[in-house]
Order: C-alpha cells, then structure tokens, then sequence
C-alpha cells in the first residue's frame, strides 16, 4: 500500500480596485494592454507604490486563515525572464513573508497547516493563440501584470487527491466568504499548484516530489493528482526512482507531461527588493481587520446546527456563500421556524433563482418577505400548496405575501359555518355520489373532497374540509358536528 | 550675497524682472551648444525646438503678471537617465537609442514647474556605470580644462556643460560618486542629497538604495536653489521620505565659526595624489581660519566600501537592467523566423549593452546566486550597517565629514579605459556616502600645477543638507575657485 503525501501552493487575486503597485483597473477582460501604465508595463525609470487595500485583504485571508501576521515583512525581487513579466523581475515577498503559521480543518478533520502566506504580483499573459498571425508570432497582454496576488502554501498534510480538491475548495469558499476574492477560476482569479510524493503506508520519511502545475478547478485537482499519484506508484512500484521536477497537467489528455527537471530548476536570484520599504503593519491594524472578519463558514456551519436545529447536510448547504448563510437568518428570524426557512430556501429559492440565472443577492425576494411567507403557512392563512404559487407571484412582482393573498382572496377558509355550507353544498348536489359512499364505497370520498377544494377553488382548509364531510356522510341524523370533535 | 553673472539666481532676477526674456537667455545657451558641444561632447539630445517654446510660455506667463518660479527661465541640462516627455531619453546605451519616455520623472515636473527650461540631455556613462564618461555609446565627453583628459563620470556631460558656462545648472545623478566626481574634475559643484531627499521617480535605475539625484552648478548657492525645487515626498517613489524640505538657500552665510569639521586622517593616507593631498590641507586649513574646529573623526571600515559597493550596486544593476529585453521597447534585432526567444534576449542585450554595463551584469548576477548570496551581497549589507554606525559615530564628534572628492585630479581619456579594477578605485572616497545615504558635496578647492580642478568632498548628517550647504558656501566664499573659468567654452 502507497500512501500519497500532497501540498498545495495557491495564488488568488485579491478584489482590489486597483493593482499592486500602481492606479491601473484590475477588471478583468479588458481590450489587450488598455489597463497599463509605465510602472506595470516596467518602463524605464518606472517606480512602485504599494496598494494598501491589497494589503487590508492579505491581512485579512491570513487571519481567516488563522495564520499570524508578522509586523514587519519584506518585499523580495524574484528574477527571471518571460515576455509577459516586463521588469525581468516579480514583486514578491521571500524570507520574510506577511503571515506564518496557520491552519485550516477541513470536513473530515484533517488539519492542514499553512505555512506561509506572502504578498505578490501577477504577470502579464503570453498570447498564443487567438491572433491573426499567432503562427508565427507571441502576443503580451499587460492587463494582469501587478494585479494583487496572495500565496498561499500548505505543508504537506494532504493525503489524497479528493482531499486535495476538497482543501482548495474550502479554502475558495473563505477567500470569497470575506471578500478578498472573487472565486472565479475560469477568469484565473484563483490558481493551484500541488508538490505530490508518494510512500510506503507506514513510511514517515517523504518520497520525491513533482511539482504539478496548471491545476486549475476542484476537478483538475482531482484529476491531475489521482493521475500524478497513479503515476509515482507505478514508477516505485517498478523499482523505479521519481524524478524531482515539475509537470504540467494536461486536462485534455488527462495526463502530467514533465516540464523541467530539477537540474533545470531557475535560480531565481532572491534578494530584498530596494524599491519598497519593509511592509510594516501595526498590530492595531492587524487586529482590526480581524475584528472586521465576518464568522467563517465553519463557525457558522456549527452554529446553524447547534442554535438553529438543523441538519448538518441543511447546514453545510446555507453556508456555501456568506450571503447565502445570512439571507438564512434573516429568513429564519422573521418566520420563526428555521427549518422552514431552510426547506424554502434550499428548495424554492434556490431552485428559482438557477433558473432565472440570479444570485441570492439579487434576489427580488427578501428574507423578510419570505418570513412573512412562512409565517402565513404557520398561521394557517395559506397551504402549503397554495404557498409554492405566491411564492411565484413574490417572485415576479415583488410583493408581500400577506399583500399577494389580501389582493387576490386567496386565504384559506377555515370559518366552520362556510365550511359546513361548502360540503352540504357538495353533497346536495352529488347525491348518486352519497349514496354510494353511504352503500359502503368508502373509495369515492376522496372524489368528494375534491369536489369540495373545487368549489371552494381551492382556498378551503384542506383538513376542516376532510373533517366537516366525513361527519356528514357518516352520520344518520341532521346533526351539526364542530370542527375538531368528528369521529374518525 | 550677489549672484554671480550667469548664475542660477542671476539669470532668474533678470527673467523675472524682465531685464531679459527667458528666450533671449535659452538662445543664447543653445548658441553655446551648438559652438562648442562638438568639442565636447557634452548633449546626447539638444531638444531646442521644446526649450525655446518653454522659454516663450515663461515670458508669456510673466507678462500676464503671474509670479515667476524659483527658477524663472534658467536653462536647464538633464543627465540622460532622467526621463522627460517626449525627449529621447537613451541613458547613453545603444539598447536605447530610440527611447522616447511617455512621461516625465518627478525632479523634471518640479523643474518645469518653478519655471526651468530643459535644454537637452546630457551624455553620461552607459547606465551611469563608470567614472570617466567613457563607457557611453555616444562617445566620451571632454573635460573643458583639458581635452585629453576626462570630466569624471558617470555624470560627465553635466559637469562638462556646467563648467564651459553653455548652461548655469545640469542635474546629475550620483550612485557612488556620479555627481561628485565630476564636479571634482571640472571644477563646479555638486550635490548629492540625502538617500529618500529626491524622489527617483523616472531615473533610470542603476542600483536603487544608492542612487539619488542631484544639482550641479557652479556655486553653492545656486545648488542650494535647485535643491530646494527638487526635493521632497514624492507619492511615485515608495523610498522619498516625508521629510520636510527647508529653503536651503536660507542660512548659507552663516560661516563655519563654531562647527566642527571632522577629519579622518587614517583613511586619507596612501594613494591619494600629492597636489590633491595638498590641496585638500589647504582646505582645511581654510575651515581653521574661518572658525571652525577641525577634529580627527575614524571611519575604520571605510577602506571595505569600495568591494561592499561594487558588491551591491552590479546585484541591484544586474535586477534592474533585466527589463531591458526587446520585447516592449528599446533596440531589438533583427530575427530570422526560426529564432527562438532566447535569441531575442540574448541578441538585444549583446548588441544593446556596452562591455562594462556587461561586465556588472554579470558581476551582480553572481553576486545574486545561489550558494553565493550569503558570502557576497549579505556580506556587503553588513559592511554596508557598520559604514552606517562608523559614520553615526563620526557624527557625534564632529558636523561635516571633509574628504578630497577624488584621489587624484582628472586622469586622461584612456589611461583607466583597460582596467576597471583601477577605474573603481577612483570612486574610494565618493561610495561611502551612498553605502550610509548620506548627503555629500563636492566643491572646488585648487587647481594643479597643470590647470586640473581639484575638488573637495564633505559630507553631511542624513538630512541635513542645511549645514553640510551652508560649510560648503563658507568655504566657497573664503576661496575664488568657483570663480575661474575653464580655456573650453
């Protein structure tokens, strides 16, 4: 038995208005090099200032992350040559990084500890393909190049590819949870790359590793490291040796191609970059982003099922996004019934805003409004069934509840004395019908209630309904029989 | 005091008050140009067109009754490693000979701003890495008092174009002695401010904890006005200090009556030229006279600056040069259609890139490496932390720091052109202000027997250029250097 030992190294952008070092946008999807200026297009002379929001959500992820955020950090220079990185150096941070020594418990309650995380910037892109003379020739968009990133590493603590994919995805949920960034991987807001060995089960020493790059969704990182892990196992297997290099996962083929070797490894050339001063943050600073933080989507999880009675499975699926989790509590505050608020929310919000293409925070519902939905079901105003078309009705018109069912009479009749003249109606009017439940043919009472919903179109208390007929049918004389004391 | 003719002050009192236009004075140092750059070498760029349209805006401006700027109509020269919009900007490198920068470094807007009018650019070393002004692509400049001989370096068409009078200021800039050196061997004045007094925004870099900009002129005063235009925070540049900035032409003629001048003995001792030597005890002999203490100050790691300093500026060089790549804008060659990336690199900086900015390239690379790091360029910042303390030190005996700028006068074109490790020497006394930030000055202080300017160094406590100016004016009032013109002009 192989046992696979996995770290990941994740870069995500942080949601700043502007880059790292200078006033250019960092939107994304821009006409090529329109977001550029002499200091991300590394002109001469040419000189960076630091973006102190970048710095806010650095600080901010550490701390979600649980990491320690040291006082004073260093900007390094990292030197290599690529068309797309214009200086011939990256911005980065080396021996001193903004934060150390955190952690994070997934699901399953491995604990993986972070070892660092460290401010930088992006590069540009190398356009390949896509351009009228792409055969013959690299484009450079600059757009990205000083966009604010964060590294984030791991030690390496993870022991699968399931529970690689599932550390990167709990750890996208907290960036986009507190804000400081957007989750969209398609667009390379959020990158991963993953140092994977493999060893005997039993073995504490660490096999050779291969840094696996390109990994790009929760998917890819599954893929790539069952591929990767199938991969070392066979080479050991074999009698083979790992080589240590880095290998690049190719999602069409499925497959890890090497990129370089160890031998070919750059040497980066690190040294304090002289343009920056040391990053000094105070600790009042420190402490007031974290005071700022919201709960994360573990805490929360927790508190839902302990304050709110719900199921874990409920839970886990509220806290998928901080506005969905809030849109919850809000629910369930204003209809007093946080289960209710749940089923709604999983079931008819949830479901409606998939097929409308909305997102929970523009929803045309508010939580308050859908309280005052459930409130009414709760209160008996409504049925359940009844509830599922004015929550449409909510839906496209924006309207109350209580608003949509005054408007439209829609409330339940549950007054005995109209219940009562709804079935002697029925029954006056079907009495072939009558005769026959009464010969025996308990069957045809269900045709009879629904005679009763028909008449009532649809507003009659379903059970007053079921109880006032039976009482009827089954009893020899003229007797009135209250709502509540009928026979079974 | 008066401002002398032709000087910074004078030429301002003249266009301010409209005794003369600020385009009869611009046409007149562009005639001066034109008449004697051919000797000299001095301008890489002469961008007469922007300048007389500058000099027009000012007389403009000033008969529509606006204040003039504190430096109303002075023709100004800018090293060719300062960027200025729209002026070709080549840093005395091939790899950049058709660069024209879409914007403007900060000394040059405040510059534009009290009213300046920018001449041109002036030639340098390639990458301001040299001592003589013979590593640019551009040739090398000529020292007005002597043709054969060197101005200094890197900021040799500065001091050049300030000493012949064709311009009363030229801004330089002074790695490990860039600005000072120069000045030395052409008898004129220069300033190197405190590291963080000037912001660096649009000079393009050579190694960016030693580089500051600064003026050069032919008299403390004049320095001191321009200093006072250029300096302060500057939001572009992350390392200017938000330190206030005083008028430094205030307090210049307080005298050196109770200031004490240290002296480190030990370190000037051998290699230094004889009439250097005794020109700098004249000098100090001058700082007697006129009331100040003369006092032994040590400086006892003064000696390591010269390899910590070529330790940190070729690593910070070798980083800050690796934009110039051919891919965004500067020379690239020709390609044949198989050539592959590397060849690109490797062929733009091959034919961009003179021998010695190759030469410190590689240097600053391995310096950089791997397994090296420690026993080089941490090696060098440690010297760097002690250079720093030995001069606290100093500083608690004495006020001013007095050194000869050079140890020798200004040697011939050629004579150092073979060997670097001899042309590095000649910065011994100049890299220890860069290394420790400190603010240093270099002002005239004799002459050879041949005719050759002799300069004198002093350097000052961080950001107290105020008295490192003011015993810098007293010395230039007890001494008629600053007066005597160059044969050249």
């Amino acid at each position: 038995m192989y046992e696979a030992v996995i770290g990941l190294e994740v870069h995500a952008h942080l949601l700043t208005r502007t880059k790292m070092f200078c006033g250019c946008s960092t939107a994304f999807g821009a006409r090529p090099n329109t977001q550029v200026c002499p200091v991300c297009l590394g002109l001469p002379g040419a000189l960076p200032v630091l973006n102190r929001q970048a710095v806010d959500c650095a600080i901010k992820a550490s701390l979600a992350l649980g990491c320690r955020v040291e006082t004073e950090s260093v900007f390094a220079r990292k030197n290599y040559f690529y068309p797309d990185l214009p200086k011939g150096y990256q911005i980065s941070q080396y021996e001193r990084p903004l934060a150390v020594a955190g952690g994070l418990t997934l699901g399953d309650a491995t604990h993986v500890r972070i070892t660092r995380v460290h401010l930088e910037e992006d590069a540009g892109k190398s356009l390949h393909e896509g351009l009228a003379d792409s055969a013959i020739k690299t484009g450079v968009d600059f757009n990205r190049s000083g966009v604010p990133l964060i590294e984030i590493v791991s030690e390496p603590d993870l022991r699968s590819a399931a529970q690689a994919a599932g550390f990167f995805s709990e750890l996208r949920a907290i960036l986009v949870w507190i804000g400081v960034n957007d989750g969209n991987m398609e667009e390379g807001s959020l990158r991963c790359d993953a140092n994977v060995s493999v060893r005997p089960a039993g073995q504490s020493s660490l096999g050779t590793k291969t840094e696996v790059k390109n990994l790009n969704s929760f998917r890819h990182v599954e893929k790539a490291l069952t591929y990767e892990i199938e991969r070392q196992i066979e080479v050991v297997r074999g009698g083979g040796r790992v080589r240590q290099e880095t290998r690049l996962w190719d999602g069409a083929s499925g497959r890890t191609q090497p990129m370089r070797s160890k031998e070919d490894a750059q040497d980066y050339r690190y040294f304090p970059e002289p343009d920056l001063p040391p990053l000094v943050v105070d600790a009042a600073r420190i402490e007031a982003l974290g005071a700022a933080l919201p709960e994360l989507p573990a805490a929360r999880r927790e508190r839902f099922v302990a304050a709110h009675g719900l199921p874990p499975y409920d839970a886990g699926v509220l806290t998928q996004s901080a506005g969905l989790a809030d849109y919850f509590e809000r629910t369930a505050a204003a209809a007093g019934n946080a289960k209710a608020a749940s089923n709604w929310i999983m079931g008819e919000l949830l479901g409606m805003l998939n097929d409308r293409h909305a997102t929970v925070e523009t929803a045309p519902i508010a939580p308050d409004a859908l309280g005052g939905l459930i409130a009414l079901i709760d209160r008996g105003t409504i049925s359940s069934a009844m509830a599922k078309d004015v929550f449409a009705r909510m839906y496209d018109t924006g309207q109350s509840a209580a608003a949509i069912v005054e408007a439209e009479g829609l409330a339940q009749i549950g007054d005995a004395d109209e219940v009562a003249a709804l079935v002697d109606r029925v029954v006056a009017a079907n009495t072939p019908v009558v005769a026959e439940y009464r010969d025996g043919k308990r069957q045809v009472f269900g045709f009879l209630v629904g005679q009763v919903m028909k008449a009532s179109g649809g507003r009659v208390n379903p059970k007053l309904a079921n109880e006032r007929l039976r009482a009827v049918l089954d009893r020899d004389g003229d007797v009135a029989v209250t709502p509540g004391t009928a026979q079974r | 005091m008066s401002a002398p003719a032709e000087s910074v002050r004078a030429i301002r009192d003249d266009v301010a008050t409209g005794r003369r236009s600020a385009v009869d004075v611009c046409t007149a140092a562009l005639a001066r140009i034109d008449a004697a750059n051919p000797r000299l070498n001095a301008f890489n760029t002469v961008a007469a067109e922007g300048a007389l349209s500058a000099a027009a805006a000012v007389d403009r401006h000033r008969a529509a009754g606006e204040p003039p700027g504190p430096l109303a109509g002075v023709p100004i020269a800018i090293k060719d490693n300062l960027c200025v919009r729209g002026m070709r900007t080549t840093a005395s490198s091939k790899i950049l000979d058709a660069f024209v920068p879409p914007y403007d470094a900060t000394v040059v807007r405040h510059l534009e701003r009290a009213g300046a009018v920018i001449l041109g650019k002036t030639n340098c070393d390639e990458f301001a890495m040299g001592s003589s002004n013979e590593n640019s692509a551009y040739g090398p400049v000529r020292n007005p008092w002597a043709p054969d001989r060197t101005p200094g370096g890197s900021s040799g068409g500065s001091a050049a174009a300030v000493a012949a009078r064709l311009v009363p200021c030229a801004l330089g800039s002074d790695t490990g002695g860039s600005i000072r050196q120069p000045a030395a061997f052409c008898g004129i004045v220069g300033v190197k401010p405190t590291y963080g007094r000037v912001s660096r925004y649009g000079l393009l870099a050579f190694a960016s904890s030693l580089d500051q900009i600064g003026p050069m002129t032919r008299n403390v005063a004049d320095a001191a006005l321009v200093l006072s235009v250029i300096a302060g925070q500057d939001v572009a540049d992350a390392t200017s200090a938000p330190e206030p900035v005083p008028d430094f032409s205030e307090g210049l003629d307080l005298g050196v009556r109770g200031l004490r001048i240290g002296v480190p003995r030990a370190f000037i001792g051998s290699g230094v030229d004889d009439q250097v030597l005794g020109a700098f005890e004249a000098a100090v002999d001058r700082f007697r006279e006129a009331g100040a203490t003369i006092v032994d100050v040590a400086l006892p790691n003064a000696a390591a600056a010269i390899p910590a300093y070529y330790l940190v500026c070729t690593a910070e060089a070798s980083s800050n040069l690796a934009r110039y790549d051919g891919v965004r804008y500067g020379h690239r060659p020709v390609l044949a259609p198989d050539d592959t990336l590397q060849t690109l690199y490797d062929r733009t900086r091959d034919e961009g890139f003179g021998p010695e900015v190759k030469r410190r390239i590689m240097l600053g690379t391995y310096v950089l490496s791997a397994g090296y790091y420690d026993a080089y360029y941490l090696k060098a910042q440690q010297v760097r932390t002690l250079l720093k303390r030995e001069y606290e030190q100093a500083f608690e005996r004495a006020d001013v720091i007095a050194m000869p700028t050079s140890p020798t006068p200004p040697f011939r074109l050629g004579e150092k052109a073979a060997d670097p490790l001899q042309m590095y020497l000649t910065d011994v006394f100049t890299v220890s202000a860069n290394l420790a930030g400190l603010p240093a000055v270099s002002v005239p202080c004799g002459f050879t027997a041949d005719t050759l300017p002799i300069g004198l160094q002093l350097t000052g406590r961080h950001f107290d250029e105020a008295t490192l100016l003011r015993a810098a004016a007293a010395y230039e009032a007890a001494t008629d250097w600053a007066t005597r013109a160059p044969p050249l002009g």
